[in-house]
């Protein structure tokens, strides 16, 4: 029997967004937090380098002018009026998190200290501004543990290791979710007046990413298949600098500290492509520059990657580190102090003493579910969905626009998390309790129960790889329409392969298998969705680029892309086809010109 | 080179009684364990259940028990172990199903230390930040980087003899906010610590601090909080 829970307000995802959107709207709503993992694994806690927020701690600071990079930085697809938002109310939403206990780095009078960021600049572009508060290069982290602590200071209901299968929605409203209790194999209703979604990204559609091995969109993907828009899917960031091969992220910080790159001639690359900003330009050119090299023929030893140098006498050599200064490798140790030991674990170099191989890895869907500046998620005709709201990566506001500029997903979701919460405990205390809903969640309990019996000859493993290759070399860095015909034939024939799966674990207690399978299915819809919208785009823009289509062409193509399921049923991956509609970017004071760095 | 994979099963479903499973497979010694274990689950045998997600050493999902030591699988590598691998789950805590324990007790003893800031003071007028100095923030870094994964208390033998005992973990995190100069709480802090389940149960095996992944001075940080309780910090 399905056990059910009623509650006001229900929250899938414990990251950041997530966990803000709780504290922000636990006072007078009766709050529930589900995840399916334990609150602190979430992905928010692996962000490096920092978050952004003009104090001016360190040198003249404006949000007018961190607006400017967020625009600038996100080719003018970002919406200005969430920008401007993002810029101004991250002041308060960083100071909030240290009044609450996060332990940033501090200057010598003891205020938040901040560093140089990717992007970030002063004077509308002039040169590199001291804007990320951060905590060595663990700043996720301490945003993660010090809302978690939060929250177990308020006493918020947390279900942990929850999956949810499935959004309900009946006549067009958001009533609650389905879940499966994964120590015991039991499901779950949870019955709201509100959803909030923050369930984070869906990186593991890539063979090379950062992103965590849960990051598998499960509630995007159920709000595709609810028939609902999924915005700008084309856009997805690779950050420059993951470790070959294994795409573990060394965070922007590194250079931010001075670090440069360096190709297999051993030229600062960077120069020829970004000559004012240099290493910290925002990451779609530099990824996009670490291409080039490598397709000319200058990756180190004629391979695939190239070099991170962070080897203090680099730094001085090039005067690098922020203000020209000096640096010396404790100083280095203590500022980056987790990415060189990744560096060392994972590719056995002390960076300290040589440079260490890098290549661009898939790190961040700029695109998700749309909403507005409250977190309401917005229909077909871009209509609020009464009681549904998304929130941090799996969100689209849009702030990011066709590139994020570093430290921007710690702000996003801290400020976004914040006014989701804020809107969904206002929306909750005018709206009637929840009702019992008529076919609750059905057709995933069926998909479940389906994928669980299935004694067919294809296996999770070898499908999931199959589609991650297939992203990667076909819908990462370079596109063609070529090629992402390709990529979806072979997405639709894996979808095909996934009804003849066979699945080994029988049991209901902690059976992964049945849920990695269901997780698949999910990422074969967003992989469907990504590949299409990239198609669709006859332009390169931030992020998205196409050989064929070279420029950028704000004549046809400055608004968003929204990407519905053709047919709209099924809790399963079905390749029904892909339709598409368009929303208007807000242009309120930056107009789009070239992007120079 | 070929790995000898050795993993200790259990399946309440299935069989009364723990079990071991043996794999061969192909390994670079570049591999992380993490890595095997997936491997083994995508090509070999579905139904191994082990916990991950970052894979990178920070979310501390996947603690586990490696050639005898507790060690994150998604940071240990197969050039440290060799040929021979043998996994098994966290000693001391339920299992629940082949690597995967339950950790409730674990968090219960986290949160009994209040692990959160308690400082009712009111904030600075100007709306901004609390000021602290570089010595100040410095003083509880080390405790600061604590992943929850279980890998000290889990290889203590206190806790091994008694599942009563807090455990380090939960004093690393009391110590994170002790030492905290913005924090006012640390009576409250120290409330679960000062019984016989609390802080005085350490018998300084320093069990804890060489097992930690984020290399954290756990027993130094155990003795300051004892040293705080002492003098009445």
């Amino acid at each position: 029997m399905t056990q059910v829970h009623t509650f006001d307000a229900i929250i899938i995802g414990a990251g950041g967004a997530g966990l803000m959107a709780a504290l922000h709207a636990e006072r007078g709503t009766n709050v529930a937090v589900i995840s399916k993992m334990y609150p602190t694994r979430s992905h928010t806690g692996t962000a490096q380098g920092g978050v952004a927020a003009p104090l001016g701690n360190m040198e003249e600071d404006r949000w007018e002018w961190y607006m400017y990079d967020t625009v600038k930085g996100g080719d003018y697809l970002v919406d200005q009026d969430a920008a401007e938002i993002l810029a101004r109310e991250s002041v308060d939403a960083v100071l909030e998190l240290e009044h609450w206990g996060l332990p940033f780095d501090r200057t010598e009078d003891g205020r938040i200290e901040q560093r140089r960021f990717g992007g970030h600049t002063r004077d509308f572009g002039k040169s590199p501004v001291m804007r990320s508060c951060k905590s060595a290069d663990r700043t996720g982290h301490m945003i993660l543990q010090t809302l978690y602590q939060n929250c177990i200071r308020r006493g918020i209901r947390f279900f942990d290791e929850f999956f949810v299968l499935d959004l309900i929605l009946e006549d067009g409203i958001a009533r609650g979710v389905a879940a499966v209790e994964i120590a015991t194999g039991q499901t779950h209703l949870f019955l709201a007046k509100a959803v909030l979604l923050a369930t984070g990204g869906f990186g593991r559609m890539f063979a090379v990413t950062s992103n965590a091995h849960s990051l598998s969109g499960d509630l995007v993907a159920s709000v595709f298949r609810r028939g609902l828009p999924l915005e700008d899917m084309e856009f997805f960031q690779f950050h420059p600098t993951g470790i070959y091969k294994m795409g573990i992220l060394l965070s922007e910080a590194a250079r931010g500290e001075g670090g440069i790159m360096i190709n297999g001639l051993g030229e600062r690359f960077m120069e020829r492509y970004a000559p004012t900003l240099l290493d910290l330009a925002p990451r779609d050119i530099i990824s996009r520059s670490i291409d080039q090299e490598i397709r000319a023929g200058r990756g180190v030893d004629g391979k695939d990657y190239v070099y991170l140098d962070i080897r203090p006498e680099t730094i001085n050599r090039c005067q690098s580190a922020p203000g020209g200064k000096t640096v010396t490798a404790a100083q280095l140790e203590a500022k980056l102090p987790d990415i060189i030991e990744m560096m060392r674990v994972y590719q056995g170099i002390d960076p300290m003493k040589a440079p260490v191989p890098i290549q661009p890895t898939a790190h961040y869907a700029m695109g998700g579910i749309p909403t507005d500046c409250d977190g309401r998620v917005l229909g077909g005709s871009l209509s609020p969905v009464p009681g549904l709201f998304a929130a941090g990566e799996c969100a689209c506001v849009s702030v990011h626009g066709a590139n994020r500029l570093g430290t921007n997903s710690l702000v996003d979701l801290l400020v976004f998390g914040r006014r989701s919460g804020r809107a969904m405990a206002e929306f909750c205390a005018g709206a009637s309790p929840a009702d019992p809903v008529a076919h609750a969640a059905e057709e995933a309990l069926a998909e479940l129960a389906r994928l669980q019996r299935s004694r067919g000859p294809e296996r999770v493993g070898a499908l999931r790889a199959a589609m991650q290759h297939c992203m990667t070399d076909k819908v990462g860095l370079n596109r063609t329409a070529g090629g992402m015909e390709e990529a979806l034939s072979i997405l639709r024939d894996l979808k095909e392969r996934y009804r003849h799966l066979g699945l080994a674990d029988a049991g209901q207690k902690w059976n992964t298998e049945v849920l990695e399978a269901y997780e698949l299915g999910c990422l074969l819809d967003l992989a469907e969705a990504t590949t299409a919208s990239a198609l669709h785009r006859t332009e390169s823009r931030g992020a998205h680029f196409r050989e064929d289509f070279p420029k950028r062409d704000d004549a046809n193509w400055l608004h968003h892309t929204l990407a519905f399921r053709a047919g709209s049923s099924g809790a399963g991956p079905v390749s029904e086809g892909i339709r598409f509609d368009r929303r208007p970017v807000s242009i309120t004071t930056f107009q789009p010109e070239a992007r120079v760095y | 080179m070929l790995v000898a994979l050795k993993i200790k099963r259990f399946d309440p479903e299935r069989k009364p009684a723990a079990w071991w499973s043996n794999y061969k497979l192909e390994a670079a010694p570049g591999d992380r364990v993490l890595d095997l274990l997936v491997r083994a689950k995508d090509e070999l045998d579905g139904s191994l259940t082990f916990r991950r997600s970052c894979a990178h050493g920070i979310c501390g999902s996947d603690a586990m028990r490696i050639n005898g030591t507790n060690r994150l699988a998604c940071k240990t590598l197969v050039r440290e172990l060799g040929s021979r691998i043998t996994v098994e789950p966290l000693l001391g805590m339920r299992v629940e199903k082949d690597l995967v324990v339950d950790m409730e007790p674990f968090l219960a003893s986290y949160r009994s230390v209040k692990p959160y800031l308690i400082n009712d003071e009111p904030l600075p007028a100007d709306g901004r930040e609390r000021r602290q100095s570089p010595a100040e923030r410095l003083r509880f870094d080390d405790t600061t980087k604590c992943i929850l994964c279980g890998c000290c208390t889990a290889a203590c033998p206190v806790f091994w003899a008694d599942g009563e005992y807090v455990g380090p973990a939960a004093i690393v995190q009391a110590h994170r906010f002790l030492f905290d100069s913005r924090d006012r709480g640390a009576g409250e802090h120290t409330a679960a610590l000062l019984d016989m389940k609390g802080v005085w149960r350490c018998r300084t095996i320093f069990q804890c601090t060489l097992s930690c992944p984020r290399e954290i001075k756990i027993t130094q940080a155990i003795a300051e909080v004892k040293q705080a309780i002492v003098l009445g910090k």
